[in-house]
């Protein structure tokens, strides 16, 4: 099973969809597209488009967390948008709920990151 | 169903092992109806189970064995993996929320308790340098009874 990473940008917001099985064989995919783009394009904030993403265990909330800490180190915000509700089970149980703001479309998350910059 | 139907399989400590596992035991409990729900929960704890055999016990190291079992008996699903890698000192500390023995490789630490939440049951033996056993259980309610 694997995992496809699409990388659009809108202004200083990369908006990353994923699409297929996010696991421990998969996450290093992500790490390194998301690390890659964050590090050398002009990107601000992050919205992670989750529509497409069938299946996320406890290795897909340890890669989302790390770049949610190297966005917020820079200064930015990430939101997840389009989230399953097996995914959302996940990130409710991890408590990254409280940390991270969730929206129901990537249209309403750019929205909700063009109030904040 | 069938009481007392079991499946084994054993494979190589490999990463792209994890979604085999998972899809594997999917299919075989599949014969229990259950919701598509129950389902994703099945695949996603028995991924959690093999990715801790394969990142801690075998520390990444892909010639290691890891065995999976199902056996379904009645309505419930017991489900086991285990390894003969490293092993757990501290079990107890292992199951803590957030607690990760390698944070340098990103993990979040939610393996434990993302299994404790989604089965009936969790049993952990390990011994240092022996391996260690996972023994989850869970109650399949299938489509049919929620529909009667």
């Amino acid at each position: 099973m694997s995992l496809q990473v699409e990388l659009e940008q809108h202004r200083n917001v990369l908006v990353v969809r994923l699409r297929g099985e996010l696991d421990h064989h998969t996450a290093d995919i992500v790490r390194f597209k998301m690390e890659d783009a964050i590090l050398r394009g002009r990107v601000e904030h992050v919205v992670l488009s989750l529509k497409d993403l069938q299946f996320m265990d406890s290795s897909g909330l340890g890669v989302i967390l790390g770049r949610y800490k190297l966005i917020k180190s820079r200064g930015g915000k990430m939101v997840v948008c389009d989230v399953h509700s097996g995914v959302k089970r996940l990130f409710e149980l991890s408590g990254l709920f409280k940390i991270i703001s969730f929206y129901e479309t990537e249209r309403s998350a750019l929205a909700g990151l063009e109030v904040v910059s | 169903m069938s009481a007392g139907n079991f499946m084994k399989l054993s494979f190589a400590s490999r990463s792209e092992n994890e979604a085999f596992a998972r899809v594997a035991v999917a299919a075989f409990v599949t014969q229990m109806d259950p919701t598509l729900e129950l389902l994703n929960d099945i695949k996603t704890v028995v991924s959690e189970a093999v990715t801790n055999s394969i990142i801690h016990g075998y520390e990444n190291k892909p010639d290691g064995v890891v065995l999976l079992e199902a056996e379904i008996d009645g309505d419930t699903v017991t489900i086991t993996v285990a390894d003969e890698g490293r092993g757990i000192e501290d079990i107890d500390l292992a199951r803590q929320p957030l607690y990760t023995s390698r944070p340098e490789l990103e993990r979040s630490g939610m393996g434990f308790t993302i299994i404790e939440n989604f089965m009936d049951e969790l049993d952990v033996s390990s011994e240092p340098g022996k391996g260690t056993r996972l023994r989850m259980k869970k109650r399949i309610e299938s489509k049919k009874a929620l529909f009667n």
